[in-house]
């Protein structure tokens, strides 16, 4: 990941941020909008979520990550506090290949 | 930024249960400390991640500085680590933070300077004056004060552009007086930046140190941060019929298309379930290509058509 990627994201991420406290007077934003930014972000981590929880590279990574992050998600779901989300996720990876599963 | 809305909302949760009367500083420092620990757990796994798949130290810390937005620095690195270009990299983690744009509407008055004192954390009276303080705002960067309130006012706006993230504006839009406000904003953006950035130096210096991470299992820890980042925004059977096909999507073209495109493409999925105007439905397939143009009030003209 070149500096050049970083400094462009950092500049696309700081520019989102600055117009709404330099332009709050001019810009009415419709609710419509904000919905579907709220659900890009969603459709785009879940699908990261995903890609990077059965995938490595263009094969499939094996049962033993989508098995933890799968028990980390239910976890999630039920409102697990979060380190118990993240080492449950890690935990039962690191069990099951420690038990000889890819 | 990232970690846990709900983590954010359930300190919400215990400021609101405490209520208007007793919303002190301390209840505040205490669910910022929270989130911070829990934020900075994620940063340690960030930055363990990183170094582990085999970037440079540097990246991770650059990009926390800089970018300071935890979702989508997971999302950049998790595409440069799957193979992916920069550019889609760069493409995954700028949609994540368009979110930041409406924020930043938010909580526009409070990341400024609390006009006519200078200084943060003293704007007691800013409350029915936000439009007011505006215009004087923008005298004095024309040139009607002095030029060293100015530059203050400008340096203090820009500084707290950078600490917009989900935490801050969620602190600070459960408060209703202006000053909390903007205590809230400040103490929770700050202390975060500050969290945040140690964490994922931690995170590096543990992650080059171990040489075998996949042992530890820490490479499902990057998709089990994303599902608990996603899951406060899958309440409605919409978001979660979209996002289940997105990945559906993205997962099926992984081994077909070059790194990073699939979860791209999986924004494809907001056609499932995104229909905000009855006459704009013919076209919602092609809502990923222009979000904010599509979904303007009916008087603007459509950007595909052109019809008003």
């Amino acid at each position: 990941m070149p500096l050049l990627a970083i400094a462009v994201l950092a500049a696309i991420t700081y520019a989102f941020r600055i117009v709404g406290p330099l332009c709050r007077d001019r810009i009415t934003l419709p609710p419509a909008a904000t919905v579907l930014f709220a659900d890009a972000a969603a459709v785009l981590l879940i699908a990261l979520a995903a890609t990077s929880a059965l995938m490595n590279g263009h094969d499939f990574a094996g049962w033993a990550r989508p098995a933890g992050v799968l028990v980390a998600g239910l976890l999630a779901a039920r409102r697990a506090p979060f380190p118990v989300v993240v080492v449950a996720a890690a935990g039962v990876t690191a069990l099951l290949r420690l038990a000889g599963v890819g | 930024m990232s970690p846990l809305w709900r983590t954010a909302g359930s300190a919400r949760a215990s400021v609101q249960a405490s209520s208007s009367t007793s919303s002190s500083g301390s209840t505040l420092a205490r669910d910022v400390a929270l989130v911070c620990l829990a934020d900075g757990l994620v940063g340690l796994s960030f930055g363990a991640t990183a170094v582990a798949g085999g970037l440079r130290w540097w990246v991770p810390v650059a990009m926390s500085l800089l970018v300071f937005a935890g979702g989508s620095q997971i999302a950049a690195v998790g595409v440069v680590l799957a193979g992916g270009s920069p550019f889609a990299a760069v493409a995954a983690g700028a949609v994540l933070n368009t979110r930041l744009f409406p924020y930043g509407l938010a909580v526009a008055d409070v990341v400024g300077p609390a006009e006519g004192s200078g200084s943060p954390g003293n704007d007691a009276r800013a409350a029915g004056a936000a439009g007011a303080a505006s215009a004087i705002g923008e005298a004095g960067a024309t040139g009607g004060a002095g030029p060293g309130p100015t530059v203050k006012r400008w340096l203090t706006r820009l500084l707290g552009a950078h600490v917009i993230t989900d935490e801050s504006v969620a602190f600070a839009l459960r408060q209703t007086d202006p000053a909390r406000r903007r205590a809230a904003f400040w103490t929770c953006g700050l202390s975060l930046f500050g969290a945040w950035n140690v964490a994922v130096l931690l995170g590096v210096l543990a992650g080059s140190m171990v040489r075998n991470t996949n042992a530890f299992g820490l490479d499902a820890t990057f998709p089990a941060v994303l599902i608990a980042l996603a899951l406060p925004a899958l309440a409605e059977l919409r978001t979660r019929v979209s996002a289940g096909t997105g990945a559906v999507i993205a997962v099926v073209l992984t081994p077909v298309l070059p790194a990073g495109l699939p979860v791209l493409a999986a924004l494809a999925g907001l056609a499932t379930g995104w229909r905000p105007h009855r006459r704009t439905t013919k076209h919602a397939a092609s809502a990923p290509t222009d979000p904010r143009g599509k979904n303007r009030p009916s008087p603007s003209i459509d950007p595909l058509t052109g019809e008003r």
